[in-house]
């Protein structure tokens, strides 16, 4: 029998505020351990939380560019249960009353558009981690990250396949890191997933039985972990057996799953409101004032360079996926280039330099000034393509214009015909073979002596005028 | 006269004279609780060097004309109430030896009100009980009959204050133990309104309950300390931010006119002595031109059911943390993550305590949630609504502390529903988030003291000291002093 997979998503994702979500230590990954906590992230006697109103901000932000309800009265609640990175033994969360609501974001999948539902966001704070047996049989914990402030995203079972997922996962990606409240660096640990998936034969309306699978940290590990739970539950419905509600645990580097717990062993966290935190009360004017700092989401930035730019939809998606990139690019174009030039830069030499160089776009050492004059300099014929190149390269060492390293590299194209007469007509003399061969018909005697003017020039003769030069006193002598 | 057995504005009129030092005065209160500590038993901790070095700087001050009204005058804290640097073990094997590296909001006002610091108050474990025999440590007596208990939780602040081994004390209040007490013990205690004193720094029992109140020796003395404790704390989020009046210039406003209501319902189960007393108290209100009369506050039956899940609920909560991992006692049995909880928490907490947990941890259930803790809050709204009902009409409700007088030591102590069932009086209080302040009001038929419990509106504390001292200053319960 064939199955249809049913997939939806919890994404975690941690917010990048300065400090944490209920006290005042600074929110940053990478600090020693035990060094970036307090009394009241560490839960101790008689702390108490009080709300970082920019998590709120953040959330809301987050709602609103996935097109969400923001709850005007929301709550928090505690979520009990015992575990040694969870020092107060409950997390701080948002149970029946979260903060966004019913909202919705399009992902695209081999040029199919298709909407997913996203049931709610909620907030609520991370947990410490354990560190394993670094002493004998003991386990410490590092208590840097509680408190660190997350949103959570659950959508509604729209997905369908792993690369459904996987790009729905991308796309949210994308957007969080446009309106800045979210990094989602997965080596960081700042982004999280649980997948709930069934599966239920074609054509029946009704869903299957679902398994949740937790520890999921990457794009790539989150299609593979969907692509191993369907083919697990295919095989065991196809052998005639049942999918039973349970957790599993997902295991990257086997690239297999676990059974966590049955749905007997599951929780129950006791939520109950948090007594120490007041409701959350969103007004109206609030609301507004957020959605004035919402920039341009990226699915309307690409329709815009698709419609303004000319630039094909492959181009316009690598470029708008990386937020960064495409700042710089529209940077660029602002400054008057050629949005299809500055895409090839872009996703060319450029994202090669960067990826050697183990740089994200962000750390890109010049301006779009700089990319925009180098641009003009072979334009305007001062270089060749291929010297560009080499101009560029040198933009990543030193903090020289285009114009001072191409005097300084001796790249400067000469394109005075004048000047170049003498070099075509002594490289002619001097390949009597090639202008007889040329005068038989045998035109691949012009790229051989074009080639070889380039190389007397030492590559600076500009290509175009030499060809021109060459291919007129070639004319010349096969009329004379 | 000694000087432990002073008052607060006594004291402070005699050091700010320079008649006397707040090392004399401390030391004679270090002097009272060596005499009379082993057979009232009611500090868990006392730092007699801190004390007097504390009192030294208080004299420094004084001398430079920088003292406050608490300047110099010996304290003792309810040891739930962080002091940095200072062991606070909530009379729980669990935290025998934490020593909280922050102050407690109100430990950090008294500091800077340069009050001295004598010790930490014993109470019932994690402030659980009705009779301070709870504690992991030991039983505290009442200072009037020494088989008594002193009442609960904070039953040791109250005692100390009664015995004179501190001129004033903090309790928390939860579902009376501040009150209950204070009545017990013939001394002052009052439940500020929720908001009104920050929490940070209490050990939290149940958050939406808990309130630090003042236990002192009289009404003045409760507004002055009042004034140094209330207030906006940006740690606490359910802190509020107001304007607040010197709760010391209301109170001799007098009663005249006032429209005081008493509850039926709460006299229904009081003993005939502690009833008479209420009597009596009516009697000298009217005498001071206040209109008496009965009221109907029947939702208040609810009350104590709805407290005991409401604050059992939050306590299993709050008190998960204790696991052992981190502060606090730990066991040396396990071989696994399970039994470091299990073991740490069963030799950790007693009997009451755990009884609490599991209590909250059930009525929290997944299946129980609707039928307990919801049904909880549902009693709740209905009791606040009905207590501003009669707020509309009252400026304050006249009831008894509590049905009895101080019962035995081990009376109640194998029967909580009973011991829970005395809390009638106090417990609709906490669950309406208003201030309520029980004041001595005669003695029982044993001899044994009763107090009178003054409740009001929101944020009404003035009023309500304004109402405590009219009778205080026109009956001489207060001054009454145990022997010991």
């Amino acid at each position: 029998m064939n199955y249809e997979p049913v997939i939806g998503l919890e994404f975690h994702a941690e917010l990048s505020t300065d400090t944490k979500i209920y006290c005042s230590c600074k929110n940053e990954f990478g600090q020693e351990v035990n060094t970036s906590c307090c009394p009241v992230c560490t839960g101790m006697p008689g702390t108490l939380p009080v709300l970082n109103k920019k998590v709120v901000d953040y959330a809301i932000k987050a709602g609103l560019a996935l097109n969400c309800s923001i709850t005007r009265r929301s709550k928090q609640d505690r979520k009990n249960y015992f575990y040694p990175d969870l020092p107060k033994a409950y997390q701080v969360s948002q149970f029946d009353l979260p903060l966004c609501t019913d909202g919705w974001v399009e992902i695209e999948v081999d040029g199919v558009k298709k909407r997913i539902g996203i049931t709610r966001i909620h907030i609520e704070e991370d947990a410490g981690k354990l560190i394993h047996a670094p002493l004998g049989n003991a386990s410490l914990v590092d208590f840097n990250r509680c408190g660190v402030p997350l949103i959570e995203i659950v959508s509604e079972p729209d997905l369908r396949s792993a690369k459904e997922a996987r790009a729905y996962m991308e796309t949210l990606k994308t957007i969080l890191s446009y309106i800045g409240v979210s990094d989602c660096k997965m080596e960081e640990g700042s982004l999280r997933c649980d997948i709930n998936v069934s599966l239920r034969p074609e054509g029946q309306d009704e869903f299957g039985t679902r398994t949740e699978m937790k520890n999921v940290s990457t794009f790539s590990g989150g299609e593979r972990a969907i692509e191993y739970e369907i083919a697990r539950q295919t095989e065991i419905l196809n052998a005639g057996g049942t999918i039973d509600q349970e957790t599993r645990r997902w295991d990257d580097v086997k690239g297999e799953n676990v059974l966590l717990r049955s749905k007997e062993e599951a929780h129950d966290y006791r939520y109950f409101p948090e007594p120490d935190l007041m409701p959350i009360v969103v007004d109206e004017e609030w609301i507004q004032s957020i959605r004035a700092e919402l920039p341009e989401l990226p699915g309307v930035k690409k329709a815009r360079y698709l419609a303004e730019y000319g630039i094909t939809d492959y181009e316009a998606g690598l470029i708008v996926d990386n937020k960064e990139m495409a700042h710089f690019y529209e940077e660029c174009i602002a400054l008057g280039a050629n949005p299809k030039t500055v895409a090839n830069w872009v996703l060319g030499d450029i994202s090669r330099f960067l990826k050697d160089a183990e740089m994200s776009f962000g750390q890109i050492p010049f301006g779009a000034d700089r990319l925009c004059a180098l641009i003009k300099e072979i334009d305007g014929g001062a270089i060749s393509g291929t010297a560009g190149k080499k101009v560029l390269s040198a933009m990543f060492e030193t903090a020289k214009t285009p114009a001072e390293l191409i005097e300084e590299l001796g790249l400067k194209q000469i394109s005075d015909t004048s000047a170049l007469e003498a070099l075509v007509e002594q490289v002619i003399a001097a390949n009597p073979q090639s202008l007889d061969d040329y005068k038989n018909g045998k035109t691949r005697a012009l790229g051989f002596l074009v080639g070889q003017c380039m190389k007397e020039s030492r590559g600076k003769g500009n290509p175009q005028v030499i060809n021109q030069l060459v291919l007129q006193r070639l004319e010349a002598y096969k009329n004379a | 006269m000694q000087p432990y057995e002073l008052t607060i504005h006594e004291s402070a009129e005699l050091l700010r004279d320079k008649k006397i030092s707040s090392r004399e005065l401390t030391q004679s209160v270090l002097d009272r609780i060596n005499a009379v500590e082993d057979r009232v038993s009611s500090y868990i901790t006392v730092d007699a060097d801190a004390a007097l070095a504390c009192a030294d700087k208080a004299d420094a001050r004084i001398a430079a004309g920088e003292a406050g009204p608490l300047t110099g005058i010996p304290a003792a804290i309810k040891d739930n109430i962080c002091t940095k640097d200072v062991a606070t073990t909530c009379a729980s094997k669990m935290l025998e030896n934490f020593v909280p590296p922050y102050d407690a909001f109100v430990s950090k006002r008294l500091k800077d009100a340069g009050a001295v610091l004598v010790g930490k108050a014993n109470m019932d474990e994690f402030a659980m009980g009705s009779s301070t025999e709870t504690s992991y440590f030991k039983k505290t007596r009442n200072p009037y009959n020494l088989d008594r208990v002193p009442g609960g939780s904070s039953g040791g602040s109250a005692a100390a204050v009664a015995a004179d081994e501190a001129i004033f004390a903090l309790g928390s209040d939860t579902g009376g133990s501040v009150r209950q007490p204070a009545s017990f013990c013939s001394v002052v205690g009052l439940k500020p309104t929720y908001g009104l004193v920050s929490r940070y720094g209490l050990v939290a029992f149940a958050s939406s309950l808990d309130q630090i109140g003042p236990i002192t020796k009289d009404v003045t003395d409760c507004a002055t300390v009042l004034n140094a404790i209330a207030g906006h704390d940006a740690m606490d989020s359910t802190s509020v931010k107001m304007d607040l009046p010197d709760y010391c210039s209301g109170l001799n406003a007098g009663v005249k006119g006032k429209h005081i209501g008493v509850p039926t319902s709460y006299l229904t189960g009081a003993r005939d002595d502690v009833r008479k007393c209420v009597e009596n108290a009516i009697a000298v209100y009217r005498s001071l031109g206040a209109e008496v009369e009965e009221c109907d506050l029947s939702s208040t039956d609810y009350a104590l059911p709805a407290y005991y899940i409401i604050s059992s609920a939050e306590a299993s909560s709050n008190l998960a943390r204790f696991d052992g991992v981190k502060y606090g006692y730990r066991t040396e049995n396990f071989d696994s993550l399970t039994e470091l909880y299990c073991n740490t928490r069963a030799e950790g907490f007693g009997s009451e305590v755990k009884r609490r947990i599991m209590l909250g941890t059930y009525a929290l259930s997944s299946g129980y949630y609707d039928a307990y803790y919801k049904k909880a809050l549902q009693a709740r709204t209905l009791i606040k609504r009905n207590f501003d009902e009669a707020f509309a009409k009252f400026d304050a409700l006249l009831t008894p502390a509590y049905p009895t007088t101080a019962f035995s030591v081990g009376e109640k102590a194998n029967n909580p529903v009973e011991m829970y069932a005395g809390d009638l009086c106090t417990v609709s209080v906490n669950i309406a988030g208003l201030p309520a302040i029980v004041l001595p009001g005669g003695f029982g038929t044993d001899g044994m003291p009763i107090g009178i419990q003054l409740i009001g509106n929101a944020f009404s504390e003035q009023t309500l000291l304004g109402t405590a001292y009219a009778l205080e200053q026109n009956t001489d319960a207060h001054t009454v002093r145990p022997t010991l």
